[in-house]
């Protein structure tokens, strides 16, 4: 992707229009409010308009937590510029909060300088109780440093829909129109896209969809007459690669990849899964696809979900099972068995915090280990990470061929921030995706090989057992979960089979070639290394961009294969003076690096359940040439278990 | 997400007609030439436990499977972990020893894919009832076309002989050297419970009631659960005994579609209506028109499961034969139906699928 990030002040163009090159906004309200919905529209927009952008949702666990509570706040935050930007930012410069709850949840992000929107509708002196505040914020000094925009939005958008006959709480229901509206004045967005989509939405309640239209006209309006704005903004759209782009989620990503790979292999995709938050989406996406050869099961729980998907690669499709961190807790037995039986089978993992139920809708990386060594036994299986949401559809892809084949399981790592978060995606060309060959075996033509069929018969190079499937005649033989004789695939106890299967099967995944790890650094003279694996992957690239305009020379490389690791790896390891790895967790990479490797390995951790941000990266960075990293990670651990609650 | 106009499915035929019209057979090859047993014999060596009950449940199924004469490259044998669970590995079909409990997950992903399939599912006491019991009781409601036999010898043999959950109460095994305080399922009531369309039971000696269940579970379309009935030589020894000696027929209710309920050496037993469910009495002093006469294809779960509390776990009366197969809608016909008219209403190809409904180009 080519690199324009060029900073610029903020530039005048004009009477009351405002340049920028970026611009992040943040626009939270209680969960029912409709701020997804309001975040998603805008982001139509702005790639409409040619904007790169990049957004990340955040809502609470609970479905609908008490109104107005610090619980149940919602928010949507999308980053949209003239550049390739990376992430949907680390603050906004706008902030619109729709009650007390959601200014308290989201202001201490909100830079000095930094544009605050606030329904004042809800500022009564109730919703501030329940938002934990004894007086009313904005009445305080305190807010003296933002440029506040206070709009009672609830109020105007009952005036401006008046005349569609709703009562007072419908009419009221389309603030998040209202809001939408000042937004789009200021970034200067036109509204026919919008308005069209809610006409769509809305279609059997035209009354409804008349009231939206209204508010979001009545919001356009507000900025435009009001004196309130003494200026509105512009980002001119992003010079990206040439192509048909949309919009799309690091799950929907995925789900399609999924979709291709029936096309390109042939094979029937069948997804088995239980409902867990953050991957139901997958299947949700999934079960609406059923005319392009993918057939989802709801399985009764996680292990039902991955043995039903184990059971479809056994008769020759392609069994996939999608979970978080504890439903694959809940199938390692089963991924054990498709380690032994050598059957593809693909493992999503989006992962979220943890241990135990954790973090649901909070984002971590902190499964890695689990994904490389969470079953009994030598089982050895292939990871693979996608490092942003639109590349979840090129990881599906790769860790599907991969699965297929070497016929293994495969766990694809994904996460919480990838799976809900957006961005544009180049459309890739169905018809240019490489195909997947299942290479079924059949028998020799006039020959029955029964009885003499050797099911775990390798290709001498891949190691790749021969995969014959029900229905072919002559071939017919049994496998199991129990130690399989070379060769025969026949039931053997014997020490020297084991030995010899155990490091075969680890053999034929450390030889799966993946591509070698490219190193970005345009110095040519970097004595540190950064180096990421999924997620991570935005905020290290604008911590990066951000040091190297300040001087720094750095180099950066990020692992899309976390086992097997790339060929280079060790090399290029080698050639760093030193190698920080940012990891939402406490080191799982580094672990393995250390271990693996000669090099001096200083991981960056995180545990928050929220992804790093590049000015958090930049500083870590930044205290690395000042020499202080190490001793400020190493004091992370010590800070906490000094700051519990002693008994 | 793609809408797919989904309210067209509500109501339709799910490829459902009554089973004697609709056999899961249907969808199977059928072998050109003449089958025997021995077709089916795998080079494997068995290694049950000497005067295991598993041998002859091997041999009858080996001689029963020429009967169906489907193409052996058809025939998916799948099996949990346990002593029972090594049964495909002496067959020469296509087979998986799975893992503990599990075995009913792999048969549905391969059943939704695989219509042209016969599917076995082998499983035990423990592996079924125990660590398995919630996939078997949902496969069951689900009704996906497998079917299951379940060896049960009430006991854990495989460990060395732990009480299962199938042993009578107050049971004296390694893990309960006071006697077990666990209740045991009855079998035929859970299953019945539930939503099974097929449940039928047999002992492991009698080969011909255990062949005529073998045959009606093959044909039927949905999950046929088969309790075979089978001792363990080492752990519990002499278990059926109850049903073995000499007056077994006084102890064995077998049922037959369309018969009355008659039972005992000379027919002395019936079984009649009793409060709100079934009880046993003496032929002599009943009505034969008081006699109920069994009917296996009644859809009220109600009777199939009256008739299952007859069986006791002390044994004084156990039902055997075909006790419910009843027509209902299988899972996997549901999802191929589904799946064929998504096909049939929605022309749109994958690219038009990744364009999704808003696009726009770069130049």
């Amino acid at each position: 992707m080519t690199q324009t990030y060029d900073p610029r002040a903020a530039e005048p163009v004009g009477s009351g229009v405002t340049r920028l090159d970026q611009v992040v906004i943040r626009i939270a309200g209680d969960s029912g409010d409709g701020m997804q919905l309001a975040g998603d529209q805008f982001t139509a927009e702005a790639a409409a308009f040619g904007n790169d952008l990049a957004t990340q949702p955040s809502f609470p666990a609970e479905i609908r937590a008490p109104q107005g509570t610090l619980h149940g706040v919602s928010s949507f935050q999308i980053q949209i510029a003239d550049f390739d930007v990376l992430t949907a930012g680390d603050r906004p410069d706008v902030l619109v909060a729709m009650n007390p709850a959601a200014l308290r949840a989201n202001v201490g992000d909100l830079p000095r300088g930094g544009i605050l929107i606030v329904n004042t509708d809800e500022f009564t002196k109730r919703n501030l109780a329940k938002a934990g505040y004894d007086h009313n914020p904005l009445e305080t000094a305190d807010f003296e440093d933002f440029q506040v925009h206070e709009i009672a939005m609830a109020t105007l958008t009952a005036g401006a829909v008046e005349s569609v006959g709703l009562g007072r709480k419908d009419a009221e229901r389309s603030k998040n129109m209202f809001a939408l509206g000042v937004l789009s004045w200021m970034y200067g967005r036109p509204l026919a896209a919008i308005e069209e989509f809610l006409e769509q939405k809305f279609a059997k309640r035209p009354q409804i969809a008349k009231a939206n239209i209204l508010a979001l006209r009545a919001g356009h309006n507000y900025g435009e007459t009001t004196e309130s704005f003494a200026t509105s903004f512009e980002v001119a759209p992003a010079a990206l690669p040439a192509g048909t782009y949309r919009q799309v989620t690091g799950n929907t990503a995925l789900s399609y990849g999924l979709l291709a790979v029936a096309q390109t292999s042939g094979m029937e995709v069948f997804l088995g899964s239980y409902p867990i938050t953050p991957a139901s989406d997958i299947l949700h996406e999934l079960s609406g696809h059923k005319h392009h050869g993918v057939v989802t099961f709801q399985a009764e729980d996680e292990i039902a979900a991955v043995g039903a998907a184990l059971g479809a690669s056994y008769g020759g499709a392609l069994g996939v099972t999608s979970t978080s961190g504890p439903g694959l807790a809940l199938k390692s037995e089963a991924i054990g068995l498709a380690v032994m039986t050598e059957l593809p089978l693909l493992v999503i993992n989006v992962q979220r915090g943890g241990p135990s139920t954790g973090l649901p809708t909070k984002t971590e990386q902190a499964d890695l280990l689990q994904a490389r060594f969470g079953r009994n036994g030598e089982s050895p299986v292939p990871v693979i990470a996608p490092q942003s949401p639109a590349d979840c559809f090129e990881a599906a892809l790769e860790a599907a061929r991969i699965a297929i084949t070497y016929r293994t399981p495969v766990i694809l790592l994904s996460d919480g921030a990838i799976a809900n978060g957006s961005e544009p995606w180049r459309i890739p060309s169905v018809a240019a995706l490489p195909p997947i060959d299942p290479d079924f075996a059949v028998a020799p033509e006039g020959e029955s090989a029964a009885g003499t069929h050797q099911p775990y018969a390798r290709d001498a190079e891949t190691l790749v057992r021969s995969w014959a499937i029900p229905g072919a005649a002559g071939l017919e033989h049994r496998i199991g979960g129990l130690e399989k004789e070379n060769g025969s695939g026949n039931i053997s106890y014997t020490p020297e089979n084991h030995e010899l299967m155990t490091r075969v099967r680890a053999a034929k995944v450390e030889g799966i070639p993946v591509p070698a790890l490219e190193v970005d650094d345009p110095s040519d003279g970097a004595e540190v290394l950064l180096l990421g694996w999924g997620s991570s992957y935005g905020p290290i690239g604008e911590a990066v961009r951000r040091a190297r305009l300040a001087g720094y020379q750095v180099a950066r490389a990020h692992l899309r294969h976390l086992n097997p690791l790339p060929s280079n790896l060790g090399e290029v390891l080698g050639r760093y003076r030193r190698v920080l790895v940012p990891e939402m967790n406490l080191g799982q990479l580094s672990l393995l690096l250390k271990a693996q490797y000669d090099a001096d390995i200083q991981p960056i951790t995180k545990v928050s359940g929220v992804a790093f941000r590049s000015d958090e990266l930049h500083e870590a960075l930044l205290a690395e040439f000042a020499g202080t990293l190490a001793a400020h990670e190493r004091e992370k651990t010590p800070a906490s278990t000094a700051a519990v609650v002693v008994r | 997400m793609t809408t797919v106009a989904t309210s067209g499915l509500v109501g339709t035929d799910l490829g459902l007609t009554p089973a004697a019209r609709h056999s899961a057979l249907d969808l199977v090859p059928k072998a050109e030439g003449k089958q025997t047993a021995r077709d089916f014999a795998s080079a494997e060596e068995v290694r049950w436990c000497p005067g295991c009950g598993d041998y002859v449940i091997l041999a009858t199924v080996k001689s029963m499977l020429p009967q169906l004469g489907l193409k052996r490259e058809n025939i998916v044998f799948i099996s949990g972990i346990g002593c029972s669970s090594r049964f495909p590995y002496y067959l020469e079909t296509y087979g998986v020893h799975s893992i503990h409990g599990r075995a009913p997950t792999l048969a549905t992903g391969l059943s939704v894919t695989r219509p042209d399939l016969s599917i076995w599912v082998v499983t035990g006491d423990g592996d079924a009832m125990s660590i398995g019991g919630n996939h078997l009781i949902h496969a069951l409601r689900r009704n996906v076309n497998m079917r299951v036999l379940m060896f049960n010898n009430r006991i854990y043999g495989l460990t060395k002989g732990q009480y299962s959950p199938t042993s009578e109460t107050g049971k004296v095994t390694k893990s309960t050297p006071y006697g077990s305080v666990d209740a045991p399922f009855n079998t035929m009531s859970l299953t019945v419970g539930a939503e099974a369309s097929f449940v039928a039971r047999a002992l492991d000696s009698d080969r011909a009631g255990l062949t005529e269940v073998l045959l009606a579970a093959a044909q039927h379309r949905g999950t046929a659960f088969v309790e075979i009935l089978q001792d363990c030589p080492i752990f519990n020894d002499g278990s059926f005994d109850a049903l073995r000696k000499d007056d077994a027929a006084s102890h064995l209710i077998h049922v037959r579609h369309g018969e009355p309920i008659i039972f005992g050496a000379e027919g002395e037993y019936c079984v009649v209506k009793q409060g709100f469910g079934l009880g046993v009495a003496k032929t002599v002093d009943v009505a034969p028109e008081d006699i109920v006469v069994h009917d296996a294809y009644t859809d009220d779960q109600a009777y199939a499961y009256a008739l299952s509390r007859l069986s006791e776990q002390d044994l004084t009366y156990s039902v055997t034969g075909i006790i419910r197969a009843v027509s209902r809608p299988t899972y996997d016909d549901g999802v191929r139906t589904q799946v064929e008219y998504a096909k049939s209403v929605t022309a749109q190809d994958l690219q038009e699928t990744l364009n999704g409904q808003h696009t726009w180009t770069v130049s």
